[in-house]
C-alpha cells in the first residue's frame, strides 16, 4: 500500500475545473516533483490534500485513511504538512508562536480546568528546532515580520517539521531564494529522504527537481500528462508534457 | 540539515515588543491627568478617582469585547444597542416578568450572548461584512428595546440589583470590582490562551490560521458571541447603576469603546491587541469626560471630542506603522 493514494480527485470553482480527475501515488521515503505551467492545478490539488480546499468526487487515502471530509487540523496531526507558497505566517506573531501554530503546547493554570498557552516550553522547543535546523534567525521572539525573506522561510519549515511528519510538502520552496539557499533546501530534501519522510515538491525549477526528486508526475489542465521516473526521463521530455507538446 | 538565511543584518529595532501596552497610550494618559490636575483642583481627589473609575467600567467593560473582535479583524458596531437591549431585558424580566432577580442578570448576559451569536453567525457563515451586520445589529437591537418599552424606561429593580450598581465595598463602587475582574480574566484569555491567541492570528492571517487547523468561521462566531456577552455585562452595569431598563441607554457608546481599544494600541485591522493596552485606553476616554465635565464643557462638545480623537488615534497608529516599515 502507498503512503498518499490519490484516485479521480476533481475539484471545481464555480465554471472552473481545476482538478478532472487526478489519480496518482507517492510511497515512503519518495520525492515526487509535481510540475505544470501556472494554473495546472498543481496548488489547488496539494491544498485539497491539505483539507485546505474540499475535493468534489474522488478519493484521497494516506496510510490507509480516507481524508476526504477531513479538517486541516485533523490531517495535519495524521503527518501531512505542507509548506505554503506565501509560507503561511502570522507576520505578528513570534517565530515560536508560529511554529507551534494549531499545536502550541498548554499546561494547567495552578491546577484549574483553564488550560494556558506554555510560553516557556513553546520557546524551549522553537530554540531547538531552529537550532536543528542550522537556522540563522536571531531570536524565537522576533516577530515573524521583523525577518527576511530567507529566515521567514526557515521558519515555515521548521514548523512542518516539528512533529514528525511522514510526508511533507513543498509548494515553490526555492523561488525566492538565493542560489546558496536553494542549495540548503535541496539538501534538507535528500536528508528526509533519508529519514523515510516522503516529499511532494512542486518547481518551476527543473534543474532543481532532476537534483532531488525519484519521480516527476506532471500536470496539464488538472489533468496527469506524465508520471515517470527521473532517472527514465528528460528535460526536454518534461517540458513537452508541461506545454502539453507530447 | 541546514537551512540558512545567509547575510541578514540584525535589525535594530529587532527586539520583540514583549510590553502589554504602548508607552504611547500610557504618555497619553499621564500628561492628559497632568494637565487636568492643574486645571481642576477636584480633579485628583480620591472621590473623583473612584467617579472616573465607575465612569470608565461600563465603557471598559464593552471595550474588552471590542478588543477580541478587532484583534480578529473584525469590528462591533452594535455594542451600545446591545447594552441598551441587554438592560431593558434585564430589568423587564425583573420587574414585568416576576422573575428572581438572578435571573434577571442572567437575561442581560444571554440577551448580549444571544445578539453577539447572531452578528457572529451572520458574518461567518452567510459571509455578509462585519461592519454591515454589526450596523444592522445597532438598528435591530436598539428598535426592540424601544418597542418592549415603549420608549419608557422600566424603573425599580430589587435592592441586591442596585447594589451591583451602586454598593461600595470599602468604599470603591462595585462596578468597578466587575470591570477590574472582567480584565484580569480576559487578559489571560486573550493574552495565555490558545482562543486568544487564535483570534490574533486570525487578524493577522486567515489564510495561515486555516491551513494551520485553527477553524476560522467557528473561532468568528465564538468572538462575536463574547464581544456580546461584553455587551451584555455593560447592560447589565448600566442598568444597575441607574436602577432602570433604559430603551435609551449605551446610545453612542460604540463609539467611546471603539475608540478606547485603538487608543489602547489594538490594530485596527487585527492581529495585535492586548487587554491592558485596553484597560488604558478605557481610562483615558474615561479621564478625558470627566475631565470635559469638571471644566463645564458641553456634552455636546464631548462628543465632538471623542470622534476627534478615534480619528487622530487611527491616524498616529498609521502614520507610526508607515514609519516603522520604511
Amino acid at each position: 500500500m502507498s503512503l498518499l493514494e490519490l484516485e479521480g480527485v476533481q475539484k471545481r470553482f464555480g465554471a472552473v475545473w481545476a482538478l478532472r480527475g487526478v489519480t496518482f501515488a507517492v510511497e515512503p521515503g519518495e520525492v515526487v516533483a509535481l510540475v505544470g505551467d501556472n494554473g495546472a492545478g498543481k496548488t489547488t490539488l496539494m491544498k485539497t490534500i491539505t483539507g485546505f480546499h474540499r475535493a468534489d468526487a474522488g478519493s484521497i487515502r494516506f496510510d490507509g485513511v480516507a481524508l476526504d471530509a477531513r479538517q486541516p487540523g485533523e490531517i495535519r496531526r495524521l503527518g501531512i504538512e505542507m509548506i505554503y507558497q506565501d509560507l503561511a505566517l502570522a507576520k505578528m506573531q513570534d517565530v515560536a508562536s508560529n511554529i507551534f501554530l494549531g499545536r502550541e503546547p498548554t499546561r494547567r493554570l495552578f491546577g484549574t480546568p483553564i488550560r494556558i498557552i506554555d510560553r516557556a516550553r513553546t520557546e524551549r522547543e522553537a530554540e531547538v528546532m531552529i537550532r536543528k535546523l542550522g537556522a540563522r534567525v536571531p531570536s524565537v521572539r522576533y516577530t515573524v515580520g521583523q525577518l527576511s525573506g530567507g529566515q521567514q522561510q526557515s521558519v515555515a519549515i521548521a514548523r512542518a517539521l516539528t512533529f514528525d511528519p511522514r510526508l511533507v510538502i513543498m509548494d515553490e520552496p526555492t523561488a525566492a531564494l538565493a542560489v546558496r539557499e536553494v542549495e540548503h533546501v535541496l539538501d534538507l530534501i535528500r536528508e528526509l529522504r533519508k529519514q523515510g519522510i516522503a516529499v511532494i515538491l512542486i518547481s518551476h525549477r527543473l534543474t532543481d527537481v532532476f537534483a532531488v526528486c525519484d519521480r516527476i508526475v506532471a500536470l496539464r489542465q488538472g489533468e496527469v500528462v506524465a508520471d515517470e521516473a527521473i532517472a527514465s526521463t528528460t528535460m526536454s521530455s518534461v517540458v513537452a508534457h508541461i506545454v502539453g507538446a507530447a | 540539515m541546514t537551512i540558512e538565511a545567509a547575510g541578514i543584518p540584525e535589525s535594530k529595532r529587532g527586539r520583540r515588543g514583549r510590553l502589554m501596552v504602548r508607552l504611547e497610550s500610557v504618555v497619553v494618559l499621564a500628561v492628559l491627568v497632568a494637565l487636568l490636575s492643574v486645571l481642576s483642583p477636584y480633579f485628583l481627589s480620591v472621590s473623583n478617582t473612584l467617579n472616573i473609575l465607575l465612569a470608565t467600567a461600563v465603557i471598559g467593560v464593552l471595550a474588552f469585547g471590542a478588543t477580541f473582535v478587532i484583534a480578529a479583524a473584525g469590528i462591533d458596531l452594535s455594542l451600545g444597542s446591545v447594552l441598551g437591549l441587554s438592560g431593558v431585558v434585564g430589568a423587564l424580566s425583573i420587574n414585568a416578568w416576576g422573575m428572581p432577580w438572578p435571573v434577571g442578570l442572567l437575561f442581560c448576559l444571554g440577551t448580549g450572548a444571544l445578539c453577539g451569536s447572531i452578528n457572529g453567525l451572520l458574518v461567518a457563515r452567510a459571509g455578509i461584512p462585519a461592519f454591515i451586520v454589526t450596523l444592522g445589529m445597532l438598528g435591530v437591537a436598539r428598535g426592540l428595546a424601544l418597542v418592549l418599552t415603549n420608549g419608557v424606561p422600566v424603573y425599580g429593580l430589587d435592592d441586591a440589583v442596585v447594589y451591583i450598581g451602586q454598593g461600595r465595598p470599602a468604599g470603591v463602587p462595585f462596578p468597578v470590582f466587575v470591570f477590574l475582574a472582567a480584565a484580569a480574566l480576559l487578559h489571560l484569555v486573550l493574552g495565555h490562551t490558545r482562543f486568544g491567541k487564535y483570534a490574533l492570528v486570525i487578524g493577522d492571517n486567515e489564510g495561515a490560521a486555516r491551513a494551520m487547523g485553527v477553524r476560522v468561521q467557528r473561532h468568528r462566531i465564538a468572538l462575536y458571541a463574547l464581544s456580546g456577552t461584553m455587551a451584555g455585562l455593560a447592560g447589565l452595569l448600566f442598568m444597575a447603576r441607574t436602577n432602570a431598563g433604559d430603551p435609551t441607554g449605551g446610545i453612542n457608546y460604540e463609539l467611546t469603546a471603539i475608540t478606547a481599544t485603538i487608543l489602547g494600541g489594538t490594530n485596527l485591522f487585527g492581529g495585535r491587541a492586548t487587554i491592558a493596552g485596553t484597560l488604558i485606553g478605557a481610562l483615558i476616554m474615561g479621564v478625558l469626560q470627566n475631565g470635559l465635565n469638571l471644566l463645564a464643557v458641553s456634552s455636546f462638545y464631548q462628543q465632538m471630542a471623542i470622534g476627534t480623537v478615534l480619528v487622530l488615534a487611527v491616524w498616529l497608529d498609521q502614520a507610526n506603522r508607515a514609519r516603522g516599515q520604511r
